[in-house]
């Protein structure tokens, strides 16, 4: 029985722990698409912000320092996202995965270039300061629950974060506004809501959550820096969009979900068993396929479709 | 906002030659600022990119051999853009096309005659690739699943699948890694160096494509479906049939790429087959703006980049990556100028607003203010 | 002054516009106009489609900014940048097209985008607010109510209510009626009654003369981008104010052979569809079209006309029923099917289906020819003989294009119209329909429409024309189907049809309690 309890504590501590980052880049995201911008460049935001966050919490020694870096580069790179579909028009599906592929190259050249001399340069390998998991006392020994508290500060700040983006999104003006502009631009427009301004802060606010989730990476889940360190993160966050309805309650179901194959995928491992790896390492990625399958029949059943009526759509004002 | 975008009354001929042009100026000008930032001279560094790729022989075939495969996955992403099918996994297809031709060239044609090997291989690529994208564009005509993640989702499968194959169930007795070499009567001949026939395959291919796209029926209506989807219904296209068939062809294309890769130049399965030539295609196609010719032309070009970031890695123990990332910059001021094609800017004054109730009344009612 | 005309009262204007003009590529939308408006009055603005009504309201809601031109209000300057600009100033716009989120409650869209809104607002107060609203004016609905759930005409009182709350002065109405049946018609009027009773003022966007007379103080006509006239209503008529409107003496006089009829050529059989939401959008259908004849479908917007015009196409599949053309079963053909069973389709949406905006207008033109001989062979199409066909119908549809390689989306909205008509009617053989073929057309580009299809129905063809416009449908049409909520509520032969009647079909009354009237199944028992 204890042997029980003790897997499942161990499973639900690294379900979240792996969860952390999805569940910063799915709410950013659904901030972003909520305003109506699809933006595809989340795989490649996360990648230079877990770089650059790595890199700057190395100098600096402040675990701290790298993450306010790592969240303003997502949000850079969220900015020419929204300059190029906000103001310039821009296709947002090619825009999006540009961003990916700048991302991904700069990530990998700034591995390579930051680094110090006596490191080839290179960041790989390095060993820099990282948010440690922080125990509270008596809360972490309930069973299996007791791993909610046997977590990193930012997987902390998730327990504030997620029910205040719900609230915000829902309760409040800002939130009715971005749900506006979202649903019908036009609309919003004509009752006064600045449809461009809000475009363009929350895909960079939408970024710098991403960027958060990317420095948890390299500071907290898997500290230190190597290539492709997301794994295709970014875009497992794309699909929990969906899976979550655009809701960042839902995120979290989500996220654990994904999360969850990993712990159990990192389990499986340590246990030795033979199924090879290259089929669990599929998994997430054949779940997400069937995720995105059941949810789209699942739209078209019910007729009411969840994604905000203008994502992916620029709005044009005095075009006629 | 005192500037404004206005509506042109017809495309702009000049912006369509300018955009591209100034779009690598700008590139070539903040990888330099990035290159100066990292501690490294840009002028030194393009010109030893350049020289890499251009100045000798050897760089020179280098650039071929990276060009077979960008222009084919060139080719597949420009057929499934011109019907906004946004198809991202050439990847996946170009890796399921290297794993399908290996087996066939390997395992499944034992028996047949050998002239046939080659054949069945590149057939058996273009299948695996076909089927690939086959997949999400029937998820996408049945159910409309939306195509983006699916296509992405696979690529992932493909490269971790042949990654089994090579390291485990595929791999050469005696090697870390990698399948046995295939049977030489399948081998595409060497020209150059390292260059080999595949060239010819894209370079054929993008032919016909212009033809199709210019002149037949199915071009015409991919370009209706591409533009205008509802039109396209309306005037009585099938458009889940035209996803599903368009899909089939762009992702044999990308198989073809990885059957043409294993039996022209690796000659096996094994690492370095998926090295991000699928996503390189995406760039191609849009800033050949989906045009089958404009498609080898670019995909030179960035063959010429990766092979120029090559070489400074090597000379100048630079990361190859400056080249992804100069790749990555091009697309971005291309998508940002491509609003001038449609739309001109101007500086636009605000009316005038100094007149006053009494002098409004004296007749001034000419249209004083803004002229343009 | 431009209008020596004033109300009764002395008052000065609270507010005036002066010398508004606002270009849009290719078109001088307001040439230099004058527009004042005094308190607690009614002014209609009176002109036809494409006199720059819209655009001149749009100006002063903060839509549009003007090229040129001063706004007072009172005595005093003001810069409208922005329809929050408007709001602020105690202006507010219903737009025809209504701005609502429609995933969001009745009460979220009332305040969306109030600058005064507390960050968290409180919601159940808001409610109580519009209701007592709601009460004032008699606008009856729900607040809590999501928009998507409601009639046009209730999304209207949300419109109006919208501006009421925030303290409007200035109301602005854009063709508030066109999607309302007479009798939801007359309750508007008691709304503007209660509004104007308050001291508000209201502008009132139309094209129909009835309403100019019924419910405005002075009326302003306007006549391709300028003001021709401003009147009082009590000094004026129906029929000088259509001279000043159109700029001629009569509207339209389409000489009209009688109707033909020949052999039956449409037959729907209690044709049940769903629209995009699931929800039933045609409920036992039955009609019948026969050569030779226009048959004209009237109706609110939003009754199954849409639907009505793509389960004929092949563009929405039925759930029960039949469809027959020429007598073959056509029921679930695809759009192809249709299109080689000769049906011709002029949808409301020219450039979201009609046309391929960044395609050439000879391509445009091919577009449901260009699958056999001569256009295509064995899969090729024949650029030059694609050409030749496209210059004939160039030329004897009068399309004004620079080139045929032109994109369409560079023609002016009457030559796009044009171009569809030259396509379907080239391609149709057998039946055309045409929905709202006319709207947002200037006057030669509306008659050189109606003589179109009069010019099919007299080659033997038949036609379905779906049309909002009842002075059109009596003009073109030979018998009128009315369309409510998805049924056929009578059909009226156009001879002895007259508005009163088909107003009463409209807003859903029996055809059995009218008289003259036939009732729809029994005619298709008829055939």
């Amino acid at each position: 029985m204890t042997g029980l309890v003790a897997l499942l504590t161990s499973i639900l501590t690294i379900t979240l722990r792996a969860g952390t980052s999805l569940i910063f880049g799915t709410v950013g995201e659904i901030y972003t698409e909520r305003s109506g911008i699809l933006n595809l460049g989340i795989e490649g935001m996360m990648l230079a912000s877990a770089v650059t966050g790595f890199g700057v919490g190395y100098y600096s020694d402040s675990a701290l320092l790298g993450l306010v870096v790592a969240a303003c580069m997502g949000g850079l790179l969220a900015a020419v996202h929204a300059f190029l579909t906000v103001t310039m028009r821009a296709n947002q599906v090619v825009s999006g995965l540009s961003i990916t592929l700048f991302g991904t190259g700069l990530a990998s050249f700034l591995g390579e270039r930051l680094g110090p001399a006596t490191n080839n340069h290179s960041l790989v390998g390095l060993i820099g300061p990282r948010f440690s998991p922080l125990v509270v006392p008596g809360l972490s020994q309930i069973p299996v629950l007791g791993a909610l508290f046997r977590q990193d500060p930012l997987t902390y700040a998730l327990y504030v974060l997620v029910p205040l983006a719900w609230y915000y999104l829902y309760r409040t003006r800002f939130g009715l506004n971005l749900r506006a502009v979202g649903e019908s631009p036009l609309t919003a427009d004509a009752m006064g809501v600045d449809v461009i301004r809000i475009r363009y802060l929350y895909t960079i606010l939408g970024g710098m959550l991403v960027g958060v989730g990317g420095a948890h990476l390299s500071l907290a889940y898997a500290p230190g820096w190597t290539e492709n360190l997301t794994g295709g993160r970014g875009w497992i966050v794309i699909a929990l969009v969906i899976f979550a309805m655009w809701n960042p309650l839902r995120a979290v179901l989500g996220a654990i979900l994904f999360g969850g194959i990993n712990a159990v995928q990192f389990r499986l491992q340590a246990g030795g068993t033979t199924i090879a790896s290259a089929y669990l390492n599929m998994l997430p990625y054949l779940i997400t396929i069937l995720v995105l399958v059941a949810m789209t029949w699942w739209e078209a059943l019910s007729h009411r479709v969840g994604a905000p009526a203008a994502l992916g759509v620029p709005y044009i004002r005095e075009d006629k | 906002m005192p500037f404004k975008f206005r509506k042109r009354e017809s495309v702009s001929r000049k912006a369509v030659l300018l955009v591209p042009l100034l779009s690598f100026a700008v590139s070539l000008l903040f990888g330099a600022i990035m290159l100066i930032l990292s501690g490294a001279d840009p002028v030194v560094t393009y010109l030893a990119m350049f020289g890499g790729a251009f100045g000798s022989t050897h760089g020179l075939s280098e650039v071929l051999v990276k060009s077979i495969p960008l222009i084919l996955t060139g080719l597949s992403v420009a057929i499934a853009f011109r019907m906004r099918f946004w198809n991202i996994g050439a990847e996946g297809q170009l890796t399921m096309g290297a794993v399908a031709a290996t087996g066939a060239a390997l395992f499944w044609s034992q028996g047949w005659p050998s002239w046939t090997i080659m054949p069945l291989s590149i057939a058996a690529g273009c299948i695996a690739g076909g089927l690939w994208a086959g997949v999400p564009a029937i998820l996408k005509a049945t159910l409309n699943v939306d195509e983006t993640l699916t296509t992405l989702m696979l690529n992932y499968v493909a490269v971790l699948y042949s990654e089994h194959l090579y390291y485990v169930t595929w791999r050469a007795p005696g090697r870390n890694s990698g399948t046995e070499r295939i049977p030489q009567v399948a081998w595409l001949s060497r020209f150059l160096g390292r260059a080999h026939t595949g060239i010819f395959f894209g370079l054929a291919l993008a032919l016909v494509l212009w033809l199709i796209f210019r002149y037949t029926r199915w071009g015409f209506e991919l370009k209706i479906i591409g533009s205008n989807a509802t039109a396209a219904r309306y005037m009585g296209i099938n458009i889940a049939r035209n996803i599903i068939l368009t899909l089939l062809i762009s992702g044999a294309i990308s198989g073809l790429a990885g059957a043409v890769e294993v039996l022209g130049l690796t000659r096996s399965l094994q690492q370095g087959i998926s090295v991000g030539y699928g996503y390189t295609a995406i760039i191609i196609a849009w800033m050949a703006q989906l045009d089958p010719l404009g498609v080898i032309f670019v995909a030179f070009l960035m063959a010429a980049l990766l092979v120029g970031g090559d070489q400074i890695q090597m000379r100048m123990r630079l990361p190859a990556s400056v080249g992804i990332v100069l790749q990555a910059m091009l697309l971005i001021p291309m998508l940002a100028g491509g609003l001038f094609r449609d739309y001109s800017l101007h500086w636009e004054r605000p009316p005038k607003t100094d007149g006053v109730a009494g002098s409004m009344q004296a007749d001034g009612m000419e249209a004083g203010g803004a002229e343009d | 002054m431009t209008d020596g005309i004033r109300p009764l009262t002395v008052s000065a204007p609270v507010l005036r516009m002066r010398g508004i003009t606002k270009r849009f590529p290719g078109v001088l939308a307001n040439d230099r106009i004058d527009l004042d408006l005094y308190r607690g009055e009614v002014l209609a603005l009176l002109g036809e489609n494409g006199a720059g009504k819209s655009t001149l309201m749009n100006v002063l809601a903060g839509l549009y900014r003007p090229d040129a031109g001063t706004i007072l209000l009172g005595e005093t300057h003001v810069e409208i940048d922005s329809p929050r600009d408007a709001a602020e100033l105690g202006i507010g716009m219903v737009h025809q097209n209504f701005m609502l989120v429609p995933t969001m409650t009745v009460a979220q869209n009332i305040v969306l985008g109030m600058p005064d809104l507390p960050i968290v607002p409180d919601l159940e107060e808001i409610h109580r607010q519009i209701e007592a609203l709601s009460n004032r004016y008699g606008l009856l609905v729900d607040p809590q109510a999501y928009i998507w759930q409601l009639s046009v005409g209730e999304q209207q009182r949300v419109e109006i209510l919208k501006l009421l709350y925030r303290g409007a002065d200035i109301l602005i109405l854009d063709e508030p009626t066109a999607v309302l049946t007479p009798q939801e018609i007359e309750e508007l009027g008691h709304v503007l009654a209660a509004v104007q009773a308050e001291g508000k003022s209201i502008i009132f966007i139309t094209h129909k003369m009835g309403e100019v007379i019924a419910f405005s103080d002075r009326v302003c006509v306007l006549r391709q981008g300028r003001v021709v006239a401003t009147k009082r209503t009590a000094e004026t008529n129906p029929r000088e104010l259509a001279r000043l409107m159109v700029g001629r003496e009569v509207l339209f006089q389409i000489e009209k052979a009688p109707a033909d009829p020949g052999e039956t050529l449409l037959v729907l059989r209690h044709v049940c569809a769903d629209n995009d939401k699931g929800l039933p959008a045609l409920r036992q259908l039955s009609l019948v079209v026969r050569r030779g004849e226009i048959l004209g479908i009237a109706g609110v917007a939003g009754n199954g006309q849409r639907e009505l015009a793509e389960v004929i196409t092949g563009l929405r599949d039925i759930k029960t029923g039949e469809i027959l053309i020429n007598g073959r079963d056509r029921t679930s053909s695809s759009p192809l099917q249709m299109i080689e069973s000769g049906v011709g389709h002029i949808p409301a949406d020219r450039m979201g289906m009609g046309t391929v905006g960044n395609m050439a207008v000879a391509d445009n033109l091919a577009m449901k020819s260009y699958r056999s001989p001569p256009l295509a062979e064995y899969g090729i199409l024949r650029r030059e003989k694609i050409l030749r066909f496209a210059r004939s119908l160039i030329e004897a549809f009068g399309i004004s294009t620079p080139t045929p390689q032109t994109p369409v989306k560079f023609l002016s909205g009457g030559n796009i119209q044009k171009t569809i008509l030259a396509r379907e009617i080239d391609a149709c053989a057998s039946l055309l329909v045409a929905v709202y073929p006319s709207r947002g057309l200037d006057v030669g580009a509306t008659e050189a429409v109606r003589r179109r299809l009069l010019e099919q129905r007299d080659a033997g063809r038949a036609v379905l024309l779906i049309s909002e416009d009842l002075d059109e449908l009596l003009t073109v049409a030979d018998r009128i189907a009315v369309l409510y909520e998805g049924r056929v509520m009578g059909i009226v032969p156009t001879a002895s049809a007259d508005v009163e009647t088909v107003g009463l079909l409209m807003s859903g009354s029996e055809a059995a309690e009218l008289d003259g009237v036939t009732s729809a199944p029994s005619t298709v028992g008829a055939f």
